[in-house]
């Protein structure tokens, strides 16, 4: 192991600000992605379920005169 | 003999079969990501010539040749639905342009942060950087067409031939860095001969390059399970679904 402490594997050997910034960003960005990829799916069911609510709706409107 | 294949272009079964799929690639590419970049990070040992700068090149080379491997995907996908009209194919495509987007941001963003301290500027207008710059716009064209039509036969359509006309960037992309002389390296592995590496350097990159092309295909199942059901909202077995789902 390259490093003897925490410390010092934070450190980076001086590049600290470099290798935080590219490792913090990219899976910064990837854990934004995966959450909105995976949050679509919901979405894209409630809105179907919605549209089938208007539809009943309608359906059950036009019955009644 | 190929014609099994055919049956999975059937939505509901392209749906159930990627649902399946699905939890694989997610606990392949969480593991592989994980030990590649803790082991790139903490334990490989530190370059001669970069210090620890070079610890960036364990996301960086991922993200980058994942971001040309995805266009090809995505490309492929699309040229399928164009020629053959499978229409789970261009939701495929529809699917990975996003991430590919985000895949290519992230090799540009630690390029910059990896070229700060070696060369000391974040960005030139070199061959290789401004590739790559295309790649990212050919990526949010894509999205932008695709997302302009409400027609989604046509936005596929659309959007397919610019991501086919796109594939045209991928070759200058890979030898942008022999064609022209370029800021940017080599590369330093090499699919045939020796790599230009030690190996306690490359085990770590080649876990992660494998890693990042199963997350890639992980969240391409989650966006394009979500694709299906959008395209296919009047057909029984979503409506099935919708309702289970219920009004929130």
């Amino acid at each position: 192991m390259p490093f003897d402490s925490l410390s010092d594997f934070l450190h980076m050997g001086g590049y600290a600000f470099y290798v935080w910034l590219a490792y913090g960003v990219t899976f910064g960005s990837l854990g934004i992605l995966v959450i909105q990829s995976m949050g679509q799916k919901r979405k894209v069911l409630t809105e179907i379920a919605k549209k089938i609510q208007r539809e009943e709706h309608l359906k059950e409107n036009r019955s009644n005169k | 003999m190929w014609k099994w294949l055919h049956s999975y272009a059937d939505p509901e079964r392209a749906y159930n079969l990627s649902g399946k799929l699905l939890p694989w690639f997610a606990m392949l590419a969480i593991a592989l990501i994980g030990i590649g970049s803790v082991w790139g990070l903490a334990f490989a040992p530190t370059d001669y010539q970069q210090g620890d700068s070079y610890r960036i090149i364990f996301i960086h080379v991922p993200a980058a040749s994942m971001s040309m491997a995805a266009y090809m995907g995505m490309a492929t996908s699309a040229f399928i639905g164009l020629v053959w009209q499978i229409k789970s194919a261009d939701w495929a495509a529809a699917a990975i342009a996003p991430i590919g987007a985000v895949i290519t941001f992230i090799a540009l963003l630690t390029g910059a942060t990896w070229g700060k301290p070696m060369w000391g500027t974040w960005w030139v207008w070199d061959a290789r950087l401004t590739a790559e710059l295309v790649l990212l716009f050919l990526y949010l064209g894509v999205i932008a067409l695709y997302a302009s039509f409400e027609d989604k036969v046509l936005a596929a359509r659309a959007a397919g031939i610019l991501a086919i006309v796109g594939v045209i960037n991928i070759p200058i992309i890979k030898y942008s860095v022999e064609w022209w002389s370029s800021l940017h390296q080599p590369s330093t592995i090499r699919i045939t001969g020796q790599s230009t590496m030690p190996t306690e350097m490359l085990y770590p990159l080649l876990i992660n390059i494998l890693g990042f092309g199963l997350m890639i295909g992980a969240i391409t199942l989650i966006r394009f399970r979500s694709e299906v059901l959008a395209r296919n909202s009047m057909r029984p077995w979503v409506r099935t679904l919708a309702k289970a789902q219920g009004v929130k």
